[in-house]
């Protein structure tokens, strides 16, 4: 199997914010910690874009690289998380992610930085599968009860695409051959990393003589 | 006096039983179980086995289907 990731479609996003709700619903994310939100460029100018971000489970993720404690994991289907008992909510994650995908409730005593908390892809954590412990934590487990992300699959244009990385590929593909167009996928490359010798090298200049 | 001296003894004991420290071990990330081995609530989507890889793997390719309208939806790309 393909490692698990997100696509978010420009073309198709209207900026609705169901993929924000959806996700703190599902896993009863606190106020002032989003998960997931929508960014808008270009905000009130024709042509603007909307695209919806979470953590990417990068395939190269800078989070686990920077960790002073080692609470990052990667799961066999590159889900990207975390164990929230070892994390010391330090916040090098934070600066490290081009994503800004680490978030940190900031609900206790005089401000205090809470443990991080991040997209799960709706896997949960090391606790037990669908236990209380991991429902607390990390939010609902939807990967063991064999659904996708709450996010994507809630999408109502399906602009955020999530799920096995080729399948998700393939539905992209088959969108852009349709419509002609539209074909960049934001945060695609910094996550999952450049194609490597795909595409035809660019046509050198013929040397002519002087 | 030695009832005294055996309390100031214990009074003592029990003032730098306040200065010990904790013992610290070193805490490290818990093992996850896969995904496929599913798990017990009642709100697993029906059509695959949990415990098995190959069916969960099937299960999520199929779920992912559901985002792509031209699956869904009648008219397909010419």
């Amino acid at each position: 199997m393909a490692r698990m990731k997100f696509i978010c479609d420009s073309e198709r996003c209207i900026e609705c914010n169901g993929c924000v709700t959806a996700c703190k619903a599902e896993h009863d994310v606190p106020w002032g910690v989003n998960r997931r939100r929508v960014v808008t460029l270009n905000d009130g100018v024709p042509g603007e874009k909307s695209i919806s971000v979470a953590c990417m489970h990068c395939s190269d993720a800078p989070c686990m690289a920077v960790c002073p404690v080692d609470c990052f994991y990667r799961t066999d289907e590159g889900v990207v998380l975390h164990d929230k008992d070892v994390c010391i909510g330090c916040g090098y994650c934070s600066y490290a992610c081009p994503f800004g995908a680490p978030q940190f409730p900031s609900n206790g005593t005089f401000g205090l930085r809470g443990k991080m908390d991040k997209c799960t892809f709706c896997a949960g954590g090391p606790e037990a599968n669908g236990s209380a412990a991991e429902n607390e934590k990390y939010g609902r487990n939807r990967l063991s009860e064999g659904k996708l992300p709450a996010c994507a699959e809630m999408c109502s244009t399906k602009a955020l695409l999530g799920g096995d990385g080729d399948v998700v590929a393939d539905i992209f593909r088959t969108r852009v051959l349709t419509r002609g167009k539209g074909s960049e996928v934001w945060g695609w490359g910094t996550a999952y990393g450049k194609p490597a010798g795909g595409g035809a090298a660019p046509a050198q200049p013929k040397a002519t003589k002087s | 006096m030695s009832t005294l001296r055996i309390a100031g003894g214990l009074a003592v004991l029990l003032a730098l039983g306040a200065c010990g420290e904790k013992p610290q071990t070193l805490t490290h990330r818990k093992a996850d179980s896969p995904s496929w081995d599913g798990t017990k609530n009642g709100f697993v989507a029906r059509g695959w086995k949990a415990g098995d890889q190959t069916s969960w793997e099937d299960q999520m390719r199929l779920r992912a289907q559901s985002q792509n309208e031209y699956v869904r939806a009648a008219a397909k790309p010419q």
